[in-house]
């Protein structure tokens, strides 16, 4: 892992020497296709050998009015030779396709950063609907950044005259003009995206050439001004490929991730699966990728509501599939009194927690990590429930496998916590070995018991046996009633409910034996600071705990993927630290489960803006602290 | 279902559990559990490959009764769960137990899917047109101005009715019965061999929250003027056969008529074709009182089932594919990095053809 340090001075433009990292943004109206131009730029970048993260923020809103401040969509890439775990805290470089995009994100931008802006949407009614005085591209107040301000709206026309699309049409072929510019400025491969859009306009042959042509005439205009040297004198820059271990990779979202994870995870269970789910942001993305995997196994079932998608994937668990469901957090508050009778019935389930900005609706596609305490706490009755938490896009596959294992090994439904910026963000994957991955095949009951059979008998785990309706001899009755010790049965008695409460809470807390120990993703196992988080603050504590620790700083990283049950040695760790920082997108709710487990004086860093966690703000706390 | 040695014919015993049966001395669901363990022998159903459903409430501690698989669920939820289940393995028989709080109130967006996916399932839905198990509040059955704990000066909210409910969501099988009704089982029958979700009112007495609401028909004394029970292919008669129902063909509604000396043709009594909806619409909008109940089997026109539906799509969609992990995961547009630092880009050509970005 290493560094995102500034790029110090920063991107010039003129400078063609060869860049560890560079953060670049684009920025357009919804409509401007920006994240597809994000997400062909992160492909090409990906070809071309670099380690890189993303960072997709756009509005809730399907199509806003059109150069509006809240219509803005962005996406930003964090790309280059060393190891990358964040999308970068600033751009080096801002594309801004209107005057709102530019108002929205130049801020953001480094001092001596370089903006891209097409003047050709910098028209007084633009201006206006930006809340722009005046035209700042003349005006001299972005005198701190290089400005390099060029009429994308009409090149891109000019370019794609011959084609003989409307005004309308042909200016959407913008996002590939600024993309072929951007692409020749990193000196990256045209290639992949011409095969793409071939691909993507297969049925409109002159969408595809137009789209190819305003490419080749975005790349071309890099070329031209180099040589020509003409206005600021463009020039390429040299991003070098990263050093990263070898074999097979390819890009992956967190919400494709996780979708492959719960196939290899039913299918090395050994179990076809249904999933059962309903509409949501941004959760949604996984129910799309798994309908198409019928060949797996798979039957999707979009219900009518979050209720029916968790109770029918109750049903197929109990018909012996292994249910599974998705949702957000006002999804998954939807689903609790139904994620209690999976608790109760003891069958396994998995729910998947793509969380969002919150309370209510919030903010359905910015990002946040506060429904732990929905995951942990979040129902009624006692209700223990193993919760595991994915760390990127990358890690999700393998915490979903997990979700699976736990659930079918232990009989219990199980949460699975992502987050917008997991779901959506995407980054390079070494393609797993699926050969080094062991099944843990489930069997059920299913032959009639000497005494007859007990539908609550417990194996050495406290797991209950798992019987699949069509059993000749194994009839039994479950329900959501307390139920009696070992026979299942309707009961009420005071002894009974301590007993089983009792068995079901050391149940979920045995799962601990079967987990790995806590390890130390950074630093030493004791000392005068450790940085503990979970979740999607994995990339920006890790490099702010790199960084403290390269200026000799005693800072350990820490970071927990199984938040219910903890890692049984984590205590122990955790005490081994004179001090403890948690930085999360919430109010500090891991802190509260830390202090409550352990009684140690976890101090939090909360950050709840929606966006994710820059690397400088979690390094000025590790400062602060070791003061 | 894998039961491979022959089984002697069961019987309405063998259909019993060993639990103690709950229900208030006196109420209706005994009969109605009578008539169903009476039923499944007959049908020739097997213990091990039916599952009983059900939500929350009096009716909805039917499972625990019945010698099979059942699932106790939560409130409203039944027809979701049973849904999962059916999916999960359509060779099942499912039944769905349910009420009229349970299956309009809080769980009726749930039934109306259930009923418009026409899952092949049972649905007998307990009308006792009050809440039992939470003592005695209305419920969406009751009747304009019923006192109960929570409306002590009478409900002012007017009740569904059930079987327009069914009929309005989509079903394809709508039936009627009650609970001491020796015809009971016949009903029972005629949902369990139509394929898809069929949906059957029964009505319930509830002796301590809503006694005797039904006794204007249900009683002895009551049940010729009060009963029309349907048959398909027969005239729809009451009365001893004095009394048809008709078709007034200038309102193009129903109506009573006087049948002379059995003489049916007649007074053109409509003869009952259960696969007639809108003949059905009008039987589950008569308003009683003014017409006798119409009991028995109102609607029955059966249409492919939702399982099957999905099952023969996975299958479509599976053909000819071999499920191969590593494939899956090596999808998309990929690239190989050497043994240096050395990268070279792989099948950038078939780009736009994996997972989008």
């Amino acid at each position: 892992m290493a560094s995102v340090a500034p790029l110090s001075p920063p991107i010039d433009p003129a400078d063609d020497q060869s860049l560890e990292s560079v953060v670049v943004r684009f920025a357009g109206d919804s409509g401007d296709g920006m994240q597809l131009t994000g997400g062909q730029f992160t492909l090409s970048t990906a070809l071309a050998g670099n380690d890189l993260a993303t960072f997709p923020d756009f509005p809730a809103e399907i199509r806003a009015p059109q150069g509006t401040l809240f219509g803005v969509s962005a996406f930003q890439i964090n790309f280059g030779s060393t190891d990358i775990t964040t999308a970068g805290d600033a751009p080096d470089v801002l594309v801004a396709m209107n005057p709102a995009a530019l108002k929205t994100n130049v801020k953001d931008l480094k001092p001596g950063g370089l903006i891209i802006a097409d003047e050709g949407e910098f028209n007084d009614r633009n201006l206006a609907k930006a809340k722009y005085e005046a035209n700042p591209l003349t005006d001299g107040s972005l005198a701190q950044w290089q400005l390099l301000s060029l009429n994308i709206s009409q090149l891109t026309l000019d370019s794609v005259k011959p084609f003989g699309l409307g005004n309308k049409e042909a200016l959407r072929c913008k996002n590939m003009w600024t993309l072929g510019l951007a692409l020749w400025m990193f000196d990256r491969d045209r290639q992949p995206i011409v095969a793409w859009l071939k691909a993507k306009f297969a049925k409109a042959p002159e969408l595809a050439d137009a789209n190819i042509a305003a490419l080749d005439a975005g790349h071309a205009y890099g070329e031209t001004a180099e040589i020509s040297g003409e206005g600021l004198g463009l020039k390429q820059h040299h991003v070098p490929s990263a050093a990263v271990p070898s074999g097979l990779y390819r890009t992956v979202t967190g919400a494709e991730a996780i979708s492959l994870g719960l196939v290899a995870g039913t299918q090395l269970a050994g179990l076809p699966m249904f999933f059962g789910g309903y509409p949501i942001t941004p959760a949604s993305a996984i129910l799309h990728h798994l309908s198409r995997l019928k060949e797996y196994g798979v039957t999707t079932f979009q219900a009518e509501d979050e209720i029916a998608a968790i109770a029918s994937a109750i049903g197929a668990s109990y018909a012996g599939s292994l249910g599974i469901t998705s949702s957000s957090g006002p999804g998954i508050a939807l689903k609790g009194e139904a994620i209690g009778l999976a608790i109760m019935t003891e069958l396994p389930l998995v729910i998947v927690n793509s969380q969002r900005g919150g309370p209510s609706t919030g903010l359905p596609t910015k990002t946040e990590q506060s429904d732990l305490y929905q995951a942990v706490y979040g129902r009624n009755g006692d209700a223990p429930m193993p919760v595991i938490a994915a760390r990127s896009p990358a890690d999700a596959f393998e915490c979903a496998i997990e979700a699976c294992r736990i659930a079918v090994q232990y009989m219990t439904p199980v949460m699975l916590l992502t987050d917008g910026y997991i779901a959506n963000a995407a980054e390079p994957w070494k393609v797993p070995d699926m050969a080094t991955f062991a099944p843990f095949p489930v069997t059920f009951m299913d032959t009639a018991q000497e005494g007859g059979f007990l539908p609550y008998a417990r194996d050495e785990k406290l797991k209950r046996p798992w019987v699949k309706p069509g059993t000749p001899g194994l009839m039994h009755r479950i329900g959501g009633i307390e139920k009696g010790v070992n026979t299942g049965h309707i009961e009420y008695s005071p002894a009974n409910h301590q007993a089983m409460t009792d068995i079901r809470q050391n149940k979920v807390l045995g799962i601990a034996d079967s987990l790995p120990d806590q390890d130390v993703s950074l630093g030493t196992d004791s000392g005068k600071l450790v940085v503990v988080g979970w979740g999607s603050t994995f990339g920006p504590i890790h490099q702010a705990v790199r960084r403290a620790r390269a200026k000799g700083r005693d800072v350990s990283h820490v970071h927990i993927r199984h938040i219910w049950p903890l890692p049984k040695n984590l205590g122990t760790l955790l005490k081994g630290y004179e001090k403890i920082i948690v930085p999360e997108m919430n109010t500090g709710q891991l802190k509260t489960v830390l202090r409550d487990q352990y009684l140690v004086d976890a101090k939090p860093l909360n950050k709840v803006s929606g966006q994710p966690f820059r690397i400088a703000e979690i390094e000025a706390a590790i400062e602060d602290a070791l003061k | 279902m894998n039961d491979m040695t022959p089984v002697a014919k069961m019987t309405p015993k063998d259909w019993e559990t060993d639990q103690e049966v709950r229900w208030c001395p006196g109420c209706g669901d005994y009969a109605i559990l009578k008539a169903v363990q009476r039923t499944l022998p007959e049908i020739g159903a097997r213990p091990e490959s039916t599952v009983f459903v059900s939500g929350i409430g009096c009716s909805s501690r039917f499972p625990y009764y019945v010698e099979s698989y059942g699932f106790h669920t939560i409130h409203g939820r039944a027809p979701a769960v049973a849904t999962g289940v059916k999916l999960a393995n359509p060779e099942l028989d499912v039944w769905i137990i349910t009420g009229d709080g349970d299956a309009l109130s809080i769980g009726g967006n749930h039934t109306m899917h259930i009923l418009r996916r026409n899952l092949d399932c049972q649905i007998l839905l307990f009308n006792n047109e009050i809440y039992g198990l939470t003592k005695g509040q209305y419920s969406p059955t009751s009747r304009e101005g019923t006192r109960s704990p929570s409306t002590p000066f009478g409900s002012v909210d007017r009740p569904a009715k059930p079987a327009a409910f069914a009929l309005g969501s989509g079903a394809r099988f709508v039936a009627r019965g009650f609970d001491v009704s020796k015809n009971l089982p016949d009903v029972l029958k005629a949902a369990y061999a139509h394929k898809g979700a069929a949906f059957v009112e029964i009505f319930q007495n509830c002796i301590v929250y809503n006694k005797d609401v039904f006794a204007d028909f249900t009683e002895k004394k009551n049940a010729d003027d009060g009963q029309l029970w349907l048959e398909n292919g027969k005239p729809m008669l009451f009365g001893k056969g004095a009394k048809g129902i008709a078709l007034d063909r200038e309102a193009l509604t129903l109506k009573v008529v006087d049948v002379v000396d059995g003489d049916w043709q007649a007074a053109d009594v409509i003869v009952h074709d259960v696969t007639n909806r809108s003949v059905a619409h009008m039987l589950v909008e008569m308003p009683f009182g003014s017409f006798p109940m119409a009991l028995g089997v109102l609607y029955d026109d059966p249409a492919p089932s939702f399982e099957s539906a999905v099952v023969a799509q996975n299958e479509q969609a599976a053909k000819g594919k071999t499920p191969d992990l590593q494939k899956l995961v090596s999808q998309g547009q990929t690239w190989t990095v050497g043994s240096g630092a050395e990268t070279d880009a792989a099948e950038a050509g078939s780009a736009g053809s994996g997972p989008e970005l």
